[in-house]
């Protein structure tokens, strides 16, 4: 099963960045007001 | 930096409309070839040999077609609406989104062409060859950098949910097709994959359920999270809920793809490690589910006169169902009985006829008159025929192949007391007969309903006109 030391650690890889992208979007405040975010594609229609 | 897509005052909606009405052809295209390959099941003679129409060659051609041709350029077309409207700025590059448009629809004409005539790489959902491989992942590269140059020109801070879901959809496919894909050309229209046996069949299943989570789900779920509040009129129902959706989801579903590897030569260990995974899942997704439906609360008496919020919430409840359906038929008991079974294609379709099909209509049907200038299709009526065609053909058609499925997996471990086999498998075909008849009806009345769909669309764009909608001004964020 060679091929698992191509997809595990892939996998691995893939979990860090998407890890990355929670945490860039937690520092930049993505979700600071969520509530009000779900109201606003009502806004400017 | 500044860029030009920032200055404009008009989003780009020509290119949103090419899309939304190519899907709706490619959705009549592809359920047509479907229902042609039902009846071919039903009666295998009814081709007279013609190898061009034979189902080996036509069954990849119908799953093509309604996947890639019908989901994935509804996908690309509601997505390019939601980007624009939700960051209030338009397209990155009109330029590109054109070449996105033509590039998509060359590569599902080399579909159309090359699968009949045979040519293939034998992996399932990902059939076509070399060439059009490669053309693909230009499309690709060039859909990210519309999609993601758009999000990082917004004019508004916060990304929407709906954004996210799409953005996962198109990074994780991308990984997926060059991986899956990493082949070995000897002819124009010749490769051989650079993996053998198991490993093949490993990376196959990685690719074909991961596909599965993040085409047919993650990518429809955007359509979800906007389409379903601007239909209700009323945000989503937990917003906490849908980020929490989204992070849950594309975390866990990596490693569901082994519980299709079932009792086969792939490690134990690998079995269920993807049989675990495919359980948790069922979280995530009933959260997700749920959050989508609660989204109605305190305003139910919508459903009663609103057939698109109709498509839209009965897309969810088949989403609920199949997701259910999905985990339990992925533990190795239930699939030891399940597995090579009609039940398999049932299951597929609730998800792809209901969900994924369901989603798209109310969606489109939300989109297409607003694309042309109108408050609303041609014909309301039609929407109302066509979901209740709809609904109906999708509850025949699994029912039937739930029954065809149980009874099949039921014969063919049927075993007499000396030990032998009690049934031939010629036997459990023509067991099935009758139910592959009820399928063909199931699939003729889907059918018959998205080529009212096709009327009303072409009906709504002549009947309307294409009028640029304005960006508004955004006022405080930058």
């Amino acid at each position: 099963m060679d091929v698992l030391y191509l997809l595990v650690p892939l996998s691995v890889v893939l979990v860090f960045f998407v890890l990355g992208a929670l945490g860039w979007a937690i520092w930049r405040g993505q979700f600071e007001d969520v509530e009000r975010e779900g109201q606003r594609i009502f806004e400017n229609d | 930096m500044t860029f030009a897509n920032a200055q404009a005052t008009v989003y780009n909606d020509k290119v949103v409309r090419q899309f939304a009405i190519m899907t709706v052809v490619w959705g009549v295209v592809g359920m047509l070839v479907g229902v042609f390959i039902a009846a071919q099941l039903a009666w295998p003679d009814i081709t007279f040999g013609i190898p061009w129409l034979s189902y080996g060659r036509l069954r990849p051609l119908h799953t093509n077609a309604v996947i890639f041709a019908f989901g994935g350029t509804g996908l690309i077309g509601t997505s390019y609406y939601v980007v624009q409207r939700t960051c209030q700025v338009r397209l990155f590059s009109d330029k590109l989104a054109a070449f996105t448009f033509w590039g998509w629809m060359a590569v599902i004409v080399g579909a159309v062409i090359s699968l009949p005539l045979g040519y293939t790489s034998s992996k399932e959902y990902a059939e076509l060859e070399w060439p059009i491989d490669i053309l693909i992942t230009l499309v690709w590269v060039a859909y990210a950098i519309v999609f993601f140059g758009t999000i990082g020109t917004r004019k508004i801070k916060h990304i929407y949910v709906a954004n996210w879901f799409y953005g996962g959809f198109i990074l994780a496919i991308a990984l997926l097709h060059i991986v899956n894909n990493a082949e070995l050309p000897v002819g124009l229209m010749k490769s051989y994959s650079a993996y053998s046996g198991v490993q093949d069949a490993m990376v196959q299943w990685w690719y074909g359920h991961n596909a599965v989570g993040f085409f047919l789900t993650a990518g429809f779920l955007g359509m979800m999270y906007y389409f379903i509040p601007k239909q209700a009129e009323r945000p989503v129902y937990s917003y906490r809920l849908s980020i929490v959706h989204f992070w849950a989801l594309i975390f866990t579903y990596m490693w569901a793809g082994p519980h299709h590897l079932h009792y086969t030569a792939l490690p134990d260990w690998a079995q269920s490690v993807g049989m675990v995974f495919s359980l948790i899942l069922l979280a995530p997704s009933w959260g997700g589910m749920l959050n989508g439906i609660m989204t109605l609360s305190g305003a139910w008496h919508k459903l009663r006169d609103d057939p698109i919020l109709r498509f839209l919430i009965v897309s969810l409840s088949f989403y609920g169902m199949s997701t259910f359906e999905g985990p339990m038929m992925s533990i190795k008991t239930v699939n030891a009985l399940s597995h090579y079974t009609d039940w398999t294609i049932g299951h597929v379709h609730s998800g792809a006829l209901g969900w994924v099909g369901l989603i798209t209509m109310g969606s489109l049907y939300y989109m297409i008159p607003r694309l042309f200038g109108r408050k609303q299709m041609y014909s309301t009526k039609a929407i109302e025929v066509h979901f209740w065609i709809a609904t109906i053909g999708i509850v025949i058609y699994i029912a039937a192949m739930w029954i065809a499925g149980v009874m099949q997996g039921l014969m063919w471990r049927a075993v007499n007391a000396d030990g032998t086999l009690t049934y031939t498998f010629v036997e459990s075909v023509k067991a099935t007969y009758p139910f592959y008849v009820l399928r063909l009806m199931g699939g003729l009345l889907y059918l018959s309903g998205m080529v009212i769909m096709l009327w009303n669309t072409i009906k709504t764009a002549t009947s309307g006109r294409a009028v640029p909608v304005q960006i508004p001004a955004v006022v405080a964020h930058a």
